[in-house]
């Protein structure tokens, strides 16, 4: 199912093997990726962008599945705030995922879907692969690497483990370690795919039936989480969807219902399940000041980057208070930051949506 | 640098290239632009209003936005050489802590501040009967961001009180510089640099 879900993007193969925070190694990594604009001559004007839990690398190009834009375009492009004239933008299929880089639905030696045989990876695994194909890129230094949500993430754990290579990082609607609440909702998601009788513990792969109805509950509580309180009742209040009167039934009766379902019945055509359970866990694992002795100062001593954060006032699932923690130890270690928190009425959503004040915050930064 | 206000004016003139400097309450970045474009000086700021974080990051500024009266206390002791503090000291909800913080992650601190005793006030409370609104205190007592209104004298009791050393002090009124004597009756405003 991977492979075939990016039939137009580059990919190129590791060539060590990848060590993994489990103690396991995965060999032959596949990376599946994007790139817009030209490297300059002397590299040094390459932008890497990390994708959240359900994007992919066409971050400014039509998606090959669903033949929408890119998941950024209204920010990555010809004279736009990451400006593709300018910069040279690389965009990555994390490892774990399913649009053509290496992860559950890859093939083992024998030819036959991993599965639950992929390892569970992390974070930082994520990052080690990607600046693998930087290395393989011939890219040193990044001028800049940015990331919102999970991207964020991964943006701040390459700071933290590979500080010498981004000049510049933004995180934007991040955290620097997933909070109870947030592995809470992951894990409805996980339990809604695996309580899936199609799911065949993980081995539905070539059986023509997919755990899609648990990837759509999944898909439709995680959603939830992605908006406001105020932006839905803005965008559906109470209204009924296509009909007069409640139909004393189970119908999607309500416009947010109707939503839902919708979003999560689109999401299983371009994503697979397996994929789903190895990426939401990741994230949970995540902790960055765990990974550095329990403090987050300690993440960042030393480093050379200029960092940017940026949170949003309705973004209940990252809130401002997460991104101030990285501030603070930010400050602790004297590193140059700059944080806002900006007004947008779309929750955490907010990231990929018209905020022209994040423009203006991404435009400026990469000054 | 022509463009800068007398007070940060006489900041920027007075702060060594290559100093740490940390400006409170920061504003849209124009003190900090001038001390990194005239001197090479990386200044730091806190800046509440997001519309002007927003500012100082489009000019390149590394500047987080947070409420000075909490996010001060999140700076490590002597994280700068020198903490500003311009036109926000009246603003403060205790400006007596303010300045403890100031001098506990600066070495050295820089304070302006409008002074209240300017005979004009004086004599606009006096004549009038009513909280002054001048030129440079122009907005109606119910709006004021200035919560704490002091005079000069009130402030040199309060730091002669936490025993802070004045390193220098600098007065100004009608668009002049002018030196001490009489200044609590004479100067709008006022520049202190302080240190422990």
């Amino acid at each position: 199912m991977a492979t075939d879900l990016a039939p137009h993007s580059t990919r190129l193969v590791l060539d060590a093997p990848l060590p993994l925070d489990s103690g396991q190694a995965l060999d032959r990594v596949e990376i599946a990726y994007e790139t817009y604009g030209t490297l300059n001559a002397d590299g040094s004007n390459a932008i890497l962008i990390f994708h959240a839990l359900t994007g992919d690398q066409y971050v400014a190009s039509q998606h090959p599945r669903t033949g929408k834009p890119g998941w950024w375009s209204r920010m990555v492009g010809p004279g736009k705030p990451i400006d593709t004239d300018r910069f040279h933008v690389v965009c990555a299929n994390v490892i774990g995922g399913c649009l053509g880089s290496t992860g559950p639905a890859s093939a083992d030696a024998q030819g036959k879907p991993l599965g639950m045989g992929f390892p569970v990876i992390t974070i930082r695994d994520m990052v080690r692969a990607q600046v693998a194909l930087l290395d393989a890129l011939g890219i040193g230094r990044l001028y800049a690497v940015v990331g919102g949500s999970m991207g964020g993430m991964l943006a701040l754990s390459l700071a933290a483990n590979f500080p010498e290579r981004a000049e510049r990082v933004l995180a934007i609607a991040t955290t620097a370690r997933h909070s109870a609440q947030n592995i809470a909702f992951h894990e409805v998601g996980r339990q809604a795919i695996m309580a899936d009788p199609n799911w065949q513990s993980g081995e539905y792969y070539g059986t023509g039936k997919a755990p899609d109805a648990g990837l759509a509950v999944a898909r439709m509580a995680a959603h939830i989480t992605y908006l406001s309180e105020a932006g839905l009742t803005e965008k559906f209040g109470r209204r009924l969807q296509d009909r007069e009167a409640k139909s004393f039934g189970f119908d999607a009766d309500f416009q947010v219902e109707s939503y839902l379902r919708y979003q999560g019945l689109s999401f299983v055509d371009r994503f697979d399940a397996n994929s789903y359970l190895y990426i939401t866990r990741a994230m949970d694992y995540f902790d960055l000041a765990e990974e550095h002795g329990g403090k987050l100062a300690d993440a960042f001593r030393g480093t050379p980057a200029r960092f940017c954060l940026v949170s949003f006032d309705t973004d209940w699932l990252y809130p401002t208070s997460e991104s101030r923690n990285v501030v603070h130890a930010l400050n602790a270690v004297a590193a140059p930051v700059s944080f806002v928190e900006l007004s947008a009425p779309y929750g955490h959503d907010s990231f990929l949506l018209d905020v022209p004040a994040l423009d203006r915050v991404i435009k400026g930064f990469l000054e | 640098m022509t463009t800068l206000r007398p007070d940060l004016a006489v900041i920027a003139e007075h702060i060594p290239a290559g100093a740490k400097v940390l400006d409170v309450g920061c504003g849209d970045g124009t003190l900090m632009a001038a001390l990194r474009d005239k001197r090479g000086i990386d200044a730091r700021g806190i800046e509440l209003s997001p519309e002007d974080v927003e500012l100082c990051v489009s000019k390149g500024l590394s500047v987080i936005q947070g409420d000075a009266n909490r996010d001060l206390a999140q700076y490590p002791d002597d994280a700068f050489d020198y903490a500003i503090l311009s036109q926000t000291l009246q603003t403060a909800e205790r400006p007596d802590l303010m300045l403890d913080q100031l001098l506990r992650v600066g070495r050295q601190a820089f304070v302006s501040f409008p002074n209240f005793a300017y005979w004009r006030m004086r004599l606009s409370l006096l004549v009038n009967g009513r909280m002054p609104v001048t030129r440079h205190l122009p907005v109606s007592w119910y709006e004021t961001e200035n919560i704490h209104h002091l005079a000069i004298a009130d402030f040199e009791a309060l730091i002669a009180q936490k025993g802070v050393k004045v390193e220098a002090s600098w007065f100004f009124g009608r668009g002049r510089r002018f030196g001490k004597a009489g200044a609590n009756w004479r100067a709008e405003h006022a520049v202190f640099q302080l240190s422990r």
